[in-house]
């Protein structure tokens, strides 16, 4: 039996260069992603666990989780919305220069975060074209954690735009008809009919800008300034450690940036996996 | 017919909001920096471009980017050879894995290197024996550069071959092609603008990686600054009209991918209109 379903994989190989591919797959993903990562693995292994629950549970440490996990739910939650609109009005609309704002939303992307940084920071400063006008109204931007926020929301602005896109799109017309012939209102329709279709978009869309905000460094430092236990975010309190040649400090702390963006990685993934399967054995 | 949010209120409302908030998000940052380039005039614009230091960064990023991308552009295309043409045990395991350069903090990025390569790590020793130096010169700069960008080109290819299937590729087997003859005539021509695209995008990252980078650089100023590492340094010594300088060879280099990948979108909808 084993003889037979041997041939059977090796009849699926038509196609040369199974050998090769593997081989050269293995070592590039060998070299390149797992041997560094298990040296982070080999240096916590050096620290006990009251050493490690020591180290991650240091008090600017617990300040910086708190600051880099409203940020980035603000700047999320944000995006859910902005991306949504934006969204809505390029597959829905027409109007001049549409081509012009649809590639402009991958700007972020294209643009290095450094140069994002120190542009925002210079635009929200006290005497920066947006701050000027902010600063009568008592609201400052810049070294506060709305700042931060600020920063994560530019640098994750394509993901609910390009994932709410193509599945808006596609929706098929009898969904607006449907909506329309019950004599229902546009936002009640919106809520009933269309949200429904686009929410597991929507929601993996939210969710990878949350991790992407989570890991963001370039673009924020700059806005934030680094105020110990007020704007310091988690991934510069690593860079912090690594100045003080404090390595194991700093593994420890990448152990829980690593794990928390892994596992919800993994979230996001089997959810839009269960997602599909559903939407797949609805339609047979 | 008539669809939902169609009336002319509504959609001259959204409309409005929309270029309201894409201006003041995205537009004016954009226009923020070269007003901040050229605030002092082109002359001292041209001046700070030629500095030695700025130069010897813009130097450095080529180098990186010249080694970076033909590397992760070989290493996309096995593995996406690899996924979409063989069934073999471990295959979905292989492309979570090529994903997690994306979930990681790219100052994680480049903390694992340097745990790996710095003196006090695993190879460190041997390579300090051996008078070879990778952290805090251009080797490490590379490495981490090649970690951040591997998905790209993979990631361009793999929805795109595993949609076209293999059946172009089989009928050539059969007709006694060797497999580099099928890859150049067969699969080349079908995913060219993927590859092309993949390739805009390693790029882009490649020359603007920052918070990776700046772990395992140490900072020698004209010897390992790429670009942005550059931007910083000017930044933070006040130098806000050389800083924007910089910064604004990586804002057009930006403008140029985003004109790139409509070329290439546009082309791929017109000739999906024509067949």
């Amino acid at each position: 039996m084993i003889a037979q379903a041997l041939t059977r994989r090796r009849e699926r190989r038509v196609l040369p260069g199974f050998g090769l591919s593997l081989g050269v797959s293995l070592t590039f993903v060998s070299l390149v992603l797992l041997l560094p990562l298990t040296s982070l693995v080999g240096q916590l292994s050096q620290l006990s666990w009251s050493q490690y629950w020591f180290l991650i549970t240091d008090p600017r440490l617990l300040a910086s989780y708190t600051v880099t996990l409203l940020a980035a739910a603000v700047a999320a939650l944000f995006n859910a919305v902005f991306g949504l609109l934006m969204a809505w009005v390029l597959v829905r609309y027409e109007f001049p220069g549409k081509r012009l704002v649809d590639a402009l939303m991958d700007l972020p992307f294209a643009l290095p975060t450094a140069v994002a940084g120190i542009t925002l920071a210079t635009l929200y400063s006290s005497n920066g074209w947006i701050g000027r006008l902010l600063e009568p109204l008592g609201i400052s931007v810049s070294y506060t954690w709305i700042g931060i926020a600020l920063a994560m929301a530019f640098t994750s602005i394509p993901f609910v735009v390009r994932t709410v896109q193509p599945v808006l799109e596609d929706l098929p017309a009898e969904v607006d008809e449907a909506a329309m012939t019950l004599g229902a209102s546009d936002g009640l329709a919106f809520r009933r009919v269309i949200l429904p279709y686009l929410w597991p978009a929507l929601v993996t869309g939210t969710g990878l800008a949350f991790v992407r905000s989570l890991g963001e460094f370039g673009a924020v430092i700059f806005i934030a300034g680094g105020k110990p236990y007020e704007t310091e975010i988690t991934s510069l309190m690593i860079f912090v450690k690594l100045q003080e040649y404090d390595y194991a400090g700093a593994s420890a702390v990448a152990s829980i940036v690593l794990a928390t963006s892994l596992a919800l990685l993994l979230a996001i993934n089997l959810w839009q996996g269960r997602f599909i399967k559903r939407l797949h054995g609805g339609r047979g | 017919m008539i669809r939902i949010g169609d009336a002319p209120s509504v959609r001259r409302l959204l409309i409005g909001i929309a270029l309201t908030l894409t201006a003041l998000l995205l537009l004016l940052p954009l226009v923020a920096i070269f007003a901040q380039a050229l605030m002092s005039g082109i002359d001292v614009y041209w001046q700070n471009l030629s500095d030695t230091y700025t130069l010897a960064a813009i130097g450095l990023t080529l180098l990186v980017a010249v080694i970076t991308v033909p590397v992760n552009l070989i290493f996309g295309v096995f593995l996406a050879w690899l996924v979409t043409r063989f069934a073999f045990p471990g295959r979905r395991l292989l492309q979570t894995l090529i994903d997690i350069p994306f979930a990681v903090s790219p100052v994680v990025a480049g903390l694992v290197y340097l745990l790996l390569y710095g003196r006090n790590g695993w190879l460190g020793g041997w390579l300090d024996a051996h008078d070879i130096q990778i952290m805090f010169a251009w080797p490490g700069i590379v490495l981490v550069t090649v970690f951040v960008t591997c998905p790209f080109v993979a990631r361009e290819l793999i929805p795109l071959m595993q949609a076209q299937g293999s059946r172009e590729e089989e009928a050539a087997v059969t007709l006694g092609a060797s497999g580099w003859t099928i890859f150049r005539r067969v699969t080349l021509p079908n995913i060219r603008h993927a590859l092309l695209y993949g390739v805009i995008l390693t790029n882009a990252r490649a020359v603007g990686e920052f918070g990776a980078v700046s772990v395992v650089a140490g900072a020698i100023r004209g010897q390992t600054n790429t670009l942005p590492l550059q931007v910083e340094q000017l930044y933070q010594d006040y130098n806000t009209v050389g800083a924007f300088t910089s910064a604004s060879l990586l804002a057009l280099l930006a403008l140029l991918t985003l004109a790139a990948k409509a070329a290439l979108e546009w082309r791929a909808a017109r000739r999906e209109t024509a067949t």
